[in-house]
């Protein structure tokens, strides 16, 4: 590979030096990486759309990888069969259908996709909202079909795919807006009171008329008591639950001190003695409302990333009926049944192959990188996918007898295993809270006995004074502000333990196919044994393999950066093996060393030739020898070198064959390297780890991860890797980053410090205010500011975490 | 200072049309979207208005 010269201007990745695919924009020719980019940037050119380029303020994705295989099968999405579970119908023609938009980055993509989309003839109304991702798709069936939509934002380089509105969206938006006009009646309800209640402090120095007075008393009581009624209904809601399940929660004091507060008040307003409260009622709510919002905001984001990737993909399998082929769904196949996969199109179902032989991507299931072939009579697993050549298959097994299913159980078997640390966390405030009533009891006995007037104010001081919202703030305030930060970097945390946990890690476990490696194949080493160029020799390689569909053909072709092939006749393809083909009147072979050997009549020397899976040969000689590895990603040697630093032991558990793994191993100096493990291997060897008692944090993209992911202490699922692995993770990693694997065990640490100090704090303030409320020293109106002091204080102790620098230091 | 009694009641008129209002903001989805309004207005559309706009119909 050449040193890049310059960045894409569509994408900013590097631009190959020998590359040159360029495009026009405002006047001055710029460089593009790929041949996708170059397509994409055409388009929003061609489209008067320039001005995107101006407005936007983040770098597109790569357009390279995204485009060709996602669209493939946009056709079925016409299909109304499958329309049903998405499309709305307006009437007759026109529909409506909710999209999820991958691939926007900055506002200037919601410009750009929604004018795009808007120009398209036959699109009534196209809107994208940009903090879901989520768009608003209405046309007119007779002018357009769905299918084209989704191609003309496929051509600008965005991925759209439908989305079942029923599921999750409408949920979401439900409690959003709920929790939205709960803020908003106790935020406007405490301004009220506390504008009355400063009206009456100073009353009480300056001297008030009394009637007036109890005029205003009386109107914060007729304020608060909706504020109470509506606004702080969840935590009621939550404390009885509590009860009921006869647990102690940070709801159930919560609870007491807001209706402790509010009664009393309530009280002294009707028999006009005493304090009133109301100013605190309303204030602790609309505080605790807005914490649990931003909770509430982080959590819906986490699941919608998860639901993206849950896409509507239509499960689809094409029938043969003697020579007739239809096109039914999965569900309604049975055993015995005869189906054709072709090539691109994942396995619908555990079969046996009756008729072609073909090479199966098998990558996501066993972690193996490169493609196997299977013939006649070899049995094929669900969700690998073929890739050379049509297959026909006899359905054998059908979903829950299916492999793939059985790695689902695993998964569900090791989830009810995991560690329940977030359950400890519970019980310890449980006793808090009894500990913290059983003192409020005791002393509001002895004052009954000593000084009855006296009590039930003290009872409240107490009560107030103990309050544990700055302790119940301490935690979640810490893991919001710390998640929020994670976000930014595209390391999204779906499990609020996740954090806590991460600190403590003693281990971390890499899978390599996908996740310590990009899972892509590359030309790393080139050999020529005649005499020609290495870019003639390409050239060659490059014509024959245009014509398969095989992966190492396709990064052949991909490596080779001229623009011309050569016209090749008589192609011919062994699944496999190799192909062969005319060029110039010239024979030529290309495939692995045995497929050569028994094409030609010379000999080939078998250690020259063991290094290179490809071989390209001509009937007299051998030509050159190609070695394709799957490259590390860049991120990973600095990632192990940073948890070597942090004494943390990192640890390899691969499907894939001994030698590929030792070579990953070495070159990143790993510290233990496991090869050849089934997806209960792994699970055996991660118990084997963790009884030593480690605490392990384990990286993983594929299905044959997901049970080892949800059996680790805490897990982070690569963002591009399949849904099964993600749904099983505590932590996304969008990014595809790994360094951000260490940034978030920094992260992680210095959250939990941050914890330590707010539980510090709150307890401290709670220990030494007590006996003083006790004693009776401390008003009630003393220790609600007492109270809203100190859970000022942990917010902003806890808003530290969200200054990027605190903690990242070192690896950014 | 008697005005309070009357001034204070109107207050309280004037909070129940402000939750109404709010009521009403996030029935509508005025609420759903945060962040996009805020960049959408500095991207208003003035094509039309320039004069070279090369190859705008190119698909219509």
């Amino acid at each position: 590979m050449t040193e890049p010269e310059s960045t894409c201007f569509h994408c900013s990745l590097p631009v190959p030096g020998d590359i040159d695919y360029a495009v026009e924009i405002d006047g001055k020719s710029r460089p593009m990486c790929c041949p996708g980019c170059q397509a994409v940037a055409q388009a929003i050119i061609n489209n008067g759309l320039a001005d995107f380029y101006k407005y936007r303020t983040e770098s597109n994705k790569s357009s390279a990888s995204l485009i060709p295989d996602e669209l493939i099968n946009l056709d079925l999405y016409d299909n109304p069969v499958i329309q049903q579970n998405f499309v709305h119908a307006i009437d007759a023609d026109v529909k409506q259908a909710s999209l999820i938009l991958e691939g926007i980055v900055c506002a200037a993509c919601v410009w750009l996709s929604e004018h795009h989309v808007e120009k398209l003839p036959g699109v009534i109304h196209f809107q994208v909202n940009y903090s879901t991702h989520r768009a608003q798709l209405e046309w007119d069936e007779r002018r357009i079909k769905l299918s084209q939509i989704l191609k003309a934002i496929g051509d600008i380089g965005y991925l759209a795919h439908p989305l079942d509105p029923n599921r999750q969206e409408q949920i979401f938006k439900k409690e959003r807006s709920q929790a939205i006009r709960r803020i908003a009646v106790a935020g406007l309800g405490a301004m009220q009171v506390m504008m009355l209640a400063v009206a009456l402090y100073a009353g009480e120095y300056e001297g008030m008329d009394a009637n007036l007075q109890r005029f205003l008393r009386w109107v914060s009581l007729f304020i608060t008591t909706p504020v109470l009624l509506y606004s702080a209904r969840p935590f009621f809601v939550a404390a009885i639950r509590d009860l009921k399940m006869r647990g102690l929660g940070m709801d159930v004091p919560v609870v007491l001190a807001i209706s402790g507060a509010f009664i009393a008040s309530a009280w002294a307003t009707i028999t006009n003695t005493g304090e009133i409260y109301f100013d605190s009622v309303t204030m602790f709510t609309f505080f605790l409302l807005s914490g649990r919002f931003l909770e509430m905001s982080a959590r819906q984001r986490a699941g919608r990333a998860a639901e993206e990737l849950v896409k509507l993909i239509p499960a689809m399998a094409t029938k043969l009926n003697g020579s007739d082929q239809q096109v039914v769904a999965v569900s309604e196949l049975s055993c015995g049944d005869v189906i054709i996969v072709k090539p691109g199109e994942s396995i619908p179902t555990d079969s046996i192959v009756v008729r072609g032989s073909s090479s199966i991507d098998e990558s996501l299931l066993t972690g193996e990188s490169m493609p196997v072939v299977y013939h006649k009579n070899d049995r094929v697993i669900a969700g690998s996918v073929n890739i050379e050549n049509v297959l026909e298959l006899k359905v054998e097994a059908l979903g829950a007898d299916t492999v793939l299913a059985s790695i689902q159980r695993l998964l569900e078997r090791a989830q009810t295993e995991k560690p329940k640390l977030a359950v400890l966390a519970d019980k310890v405030a449980s006793y808090f809270v009894f500990a913290l009533l059983m003192v409020a009891v005791i002393v509001g006995s002895y004052w009954w006995w000593a000084d009855p007037q006296q009590a039930f104010w003290i009872v409240i001081s107490v009560l107030v004074v103990t309050c544990p919202c700055a302790l119940s703030l301490a935690t979640p305030t810490a893991l919001t502000a710390a998640m929020g930060q994670l976000t930014k970097l595209g390391m999204l945390t779906t499990r609020g333990h996740a954090l806590e946990t991460l600190a403590k890690v003693s281990h971390v476990v890499f899978d390599k196919t996908g996740t310590l490696t990009e899972g892509r194949l590359v030309l790393s080493k080139t050999a020529i044994f005649a005499d020609k160029s290495e870019q003639q020799c390409l050239q060659i390689a490059s014509s024959i393999e245009q014509f398969s569909e095989h992966p190492i053909g396709k990064c052949l072709l991909h490596s080779y950066a001229g623009n011309e092939l050569f016209s090749v006749n008589d192609v011919e393809n062994e699944a496999g093996k190799g192909m062969r083909g005319v060029i110039n009147n010239t024979l030529y072979f290309i495939g692995n060393a045995d497929h050569i050997r028994s094409q030609v009549s010379y000999d080939l020397n078998d250690s020259t030739f063991k290094e290179y899976q490809v071989v390209l040969a001509d009937q007299k000689q051998v030509l050159a020898g190609f070695k394709f590895t799957d490259k590390i990603r860049a991120s990973a040697v600095q990632t192990i070198q940073q948890l070597n630093a942090l004494n943390i032991k990192t640890i390899i558990l691969s499907g894939d064959q001994q030698t590929n793994v030792d070579q990953v191993a070495n070159q990143l100096q790993v510290t233990e390297a496991y090869a050849g493990l089934t997806p209960d291997k792994k699970l055996e060897k991660l118990t084997e780890i963790q009884q030593q008692g480690a605490i392990v944090a384990m990286v993983g993209d594929g299905i044959n991860d997901a049970p080892v992911l949800s059996k680790a202490q805490v897990s982070i699922a690569m963002g591009q890797g399949t849904q099964l692995a993600q749904a099983s993770a505590d932590m996304i990693l969008l990014s595809e980053n790994l360094q951000h694997i260490v940034t978030s065990i920094n992260v992680g640490r210095s959250t939990r410090a941050i914890i330590r100090q707010n539980l510090t704090w709150a307890l401290g303030y709670n220990l030494v205010a007590l006996p003083l409320a006790a004693i009776g020293w401390v008003a009630p109106w003393m220790a609600a500011i007492g109270m809203s002091a100190s859970s000022l204080i942990v917010v902003l102790n806890a808003l530290r975490l969200t200054v990027p620098d605190n903690s990242s230091d070192g690896n950014s | 200072m008697n005005i309070l009694y009357m001034l204070i009641p109107l207050g309280l008129v004037l909070l129940g049309v402000a939750i109404w209002a709010f009521m009403w903001a996030v029935r509508s989805g005025q609420f759903d979207d945060l962040e996009g309004p805020a960049h959408r207005i500095l991207m208003d559309d003035d094509e039309p208005k320039q004069p070279d706009t090369p190859l705008q119909n190119k698909d219509k």
